[in-house]
């Protein structure tokens, strides 16, 4: 947990910034504090593959969902495979439930058949020559249960991710939706005393996605035990995580409650997950000065010299076509580099001392007549602007 | 056979049509492998089919042929498929080395095949004399050294398709299978075998016709007696000069036989695009 830095969980305030965050059912296991080697999951390990060198610390109490996020190869998959006991670990230890499955200095490895560990993996990986009912047995006959009963069993979990009709069709015949619900049912059948989801709707198109995120939200709701969701999605990670790791080249670099990550992210990858613009820089009583040089004058003073990480808001960045007077103490000229259009909000890309993003309405893009290449002025106010010790 | 038409006027839907000389040598080689065949169609001798068939050797041949050949597949299958999956799941060192050695057979000459199993189990070969030594099991010339060659010859076929086959079930199925309770056993009773069927069955029928049609490494390794070792290809064989009526029909049923095996792996063998 050393490299590790853990932002304070926030109880009871809510997003700021106007930044979306866990929005509808509040967190569940968030203010509980981490069962470390209690209840839950309980991981600290090091493994190397290929170019990819994993580091991670990270704690899940029961009931908890944590949000894996990360860039591609960030090591991510590389985690749930390693948890899921499908990789072996070289350094340290996994406890799931109380239970250390895995200790490579005592030489402790358990089996993946003996973990009790539910997994949904990105594309279903459902077994194509079964039935539905008969992949969500699987894993119930695999343990023992008698065919009977595992097929009684397998129907109810069916009929909970609301595929009751379902039953004799096989994986072929089911809609990318239909399929990601069996593998969960499939791997909730067995009672796992942990959940690991891999981008379980990363495959699905867009309004299919939708629909089985609320469920799967349900179905996480209910699920007794801690939950680790891989993905690259913020808004998937942030609707259903109490929790985001985050995770880059094989590290941690932040660990935190959704409104702390959508807030204050830690890295640039974050920040520009989250729509942020991200800079950093040293800090002096109410003076930032950035890595390139530039100044910036801020509303709240550090609490002492340092180094720090600084957020502003695409919202807050205001276009002047002149140099603006009076109130804004932060103001430089900038020439504009991309304009990105959706829907009615356009994302105005600026070059100049300090790169930055400035989030205008199309009205204003047609006000100002804003086009590649023109030059403005750049007004940030300083209670705008975020920063935080690194 | 309408599948095997030959090549169409017209130019497919891409590419440029060949130049002339190509398809009147194409049309030239399809004839030098297709005439045989319809010559020996032509002079089997329908009429007398029923009287031929009834012939001891030729019945002889039939039942050995087919029970031999069976017995081959069998060893084939309960001997490569655990092959098979030690090639396409496990690396060790010399894995390429290996697996070339025993895919050797559908390369080798057959009679060279025969050499080397006398020279193994033969009276006085490397297992074969300290076998016949200590139970007095000799090998050569019997039925079960037709079995042994047939499965030399056809075994590496079930091989390569059954190891090809595994390379295309996707490996994270096991994962899955592992991560819900399954044993190694059940993994591969529940999840690859049935993933695998078609490739197995295609590898299955593959050994099956080349085991039938073994001819080289059997008469060098198991003679040529009739009822214990002829089976039909050598029947054939000796036939042409006796009988040939007879051979006429017994090559056209092994003909049937390959027939019937291309057009069950049509979807293998005869897809065109």
């Amino acid at each position: 947990m050393s490299e590790v830095d853990r932002d304070p969980a926030p109880r009871a305030d809510g997003p700021r910034d106007g930044v979306t965050a866990g929005a509808g059912g509040g967190p569940r296991g968030a203010g509980d504090p981490p069962a470390a080697g209690g209840d839950g999951l309980s991981v600290d390990l090091g493994l190397r593959l290929g170019a990819l060198e994993l580091e991670v610390a990270i704690d899940a109490a029961p009931g908890e969902v944590v949000a894996v996020l990360g860039p591609n190869g960030a090591g991510k998959t590389t985690l749930l495979r390693a948890i899921a006991g499908l990789l072996p670990i070289e350094r340290g230890r996994i406890a799931i439930g109380g239970r250390v499955v895995e200790d490579a200095a005592a030489g402790v490895r358990v089996t993946p058949q003996q973990r009790s560990v539910g997994v949904v993996f990105q594309q279903h990986l459902l077994f194509g020559h079964l039935s539905a009912l008969e992949n969500v047995a699987f894993g119930l006959r695999a343990r023992g249960v008698p065919r009977r009963e595992a097929r009684g069993r397998a129907r109810d979990w069916l009929g909970r991710v609301g595929l009751g009709g379902e039953v004799q069709t096989k994986p072929g015949a089911l809609s990318g939706g239909q399929a990601q619900r069996v593998a969960l049912a499939r791997a909730l059948a067995t009672d796992p005393a942990l959940l690991l989801l891999d981008e379980p709707l990363a495959a699905l198109d867009v309004d299919t996605r939708r629909a089985v995120r609320q469920q799967l939200r349900r179905h996480l709701d209910d699920f007794a035990g801690p939950v680790l969701l891989i993905t690259h999605e913020p808004l998937e990670a942030i609707n259903l995580a109490d929790r985001l790791v985050i995770l880059e080249q094989g590290h941690v670099v932040q660990d935190a409650p959704p409104a702390v990550v959508a807030r204050r992210p830690r890295s640039a990858w974050a920040a520009r997950l989250v729509g942020l613009n991200h800079y950093r820089g040293r800090a002096d009583g109410h003076e930032l000065t950035l890595a390139s040089g530039a100044t910036l004058a801020v509303a709240d003073a550090a609490d002492r010299p340092g180094d720090v990480l600084v957020a502003i808001h695409p919202r807050a960045v205001a276009l002047f076509p002149s140099q603006p007077e009076g109130t804004p103490r932060n103001t430089w000229r900038a020439t504009i580099d991309a304009l990105d259009i959706h829907d009615d909000q356009v994302r105005v890309h600026l070059d100049g001392p300090i790169p930055i993003v400035a989030q205008i309405t199309a009205s204003a893009l047609a006000e100002l007549a804003l086009t590649e290449g023109s030059t403005l002025w750049v007004a940030v106010k300083a209670t705008e602007i975020e920063h935080w010790p690194v | 056979m309408t599948d095997l038409a030959p090549p169409r006027a017209t130019s497919t839907s891409s590419g440029v049509a060949p130049p002339r000389t190509a398809i009147v040598l194409g049309v030239v080689g399809f004839a030098l492998l297709v005439l045989p065949l319809v010559s020996l169609t032509l002079r089997t001798p329908w009429t007398r089919v029923g009287e031929l068939i009834t012939d001891p050797v030729v019945l002889q041949a039939l039942r050995l042929s087919l029970v031999s050949s069976l017995a081959a597949l069998v060893v084939s299958v309960v001997l490569g498929v655990p092959l098979a999956l030690v090639f396409a799941r496990y690396d060790f060192p010399g894995k390429p080395f290996v697996r070339a050695l025993a895919v050797l057979p559908m390369v080798l000459p057959p009679v060279v095949g025969g050499v080397g199993l006398l020279a193994a189990f033969g009276r006085r070969g490397l297992v074969g004399q300290p076998l016949a030594e200590a139970t007095g099991i000799t090998l050569p010339f019997t039925s079960a050294a037709v079995v042994i060659a047939a499965t030399f010859v056809a075994m590496p076929f079930l091989i390569v398709t059954v190891e090809a086959g595994l390379r295309m079930v996707d490996p994270r199925l096991e994962d899955a299978a592992a991560t819900l309770g399954a044993d190694r056993w059940t993994i591969l009773r529940r999840v690859v075998l049935p993933a695998l069927w078609p490739s197995l069955a295609a590898g299955m029928a593959l050994c099956w016709a080349r085991a039938l049609g073994e001819f080289g490494a059997t008469i060098t390794f198991a003679g040529n007696l009739p009822g214990r070792t002829q089976t039909m290809p050598l029947a054939v064989y000796l036939e042409l000069e006796r009988n040939p009526e007879a051979a006429y029909l017994i090559s056209f049923l092994l003909l049937a036989v390959s027939v019937a095996v291309l057009v069950a792996l049509r979807d293998r063998f005869l897809r065109t695009t």
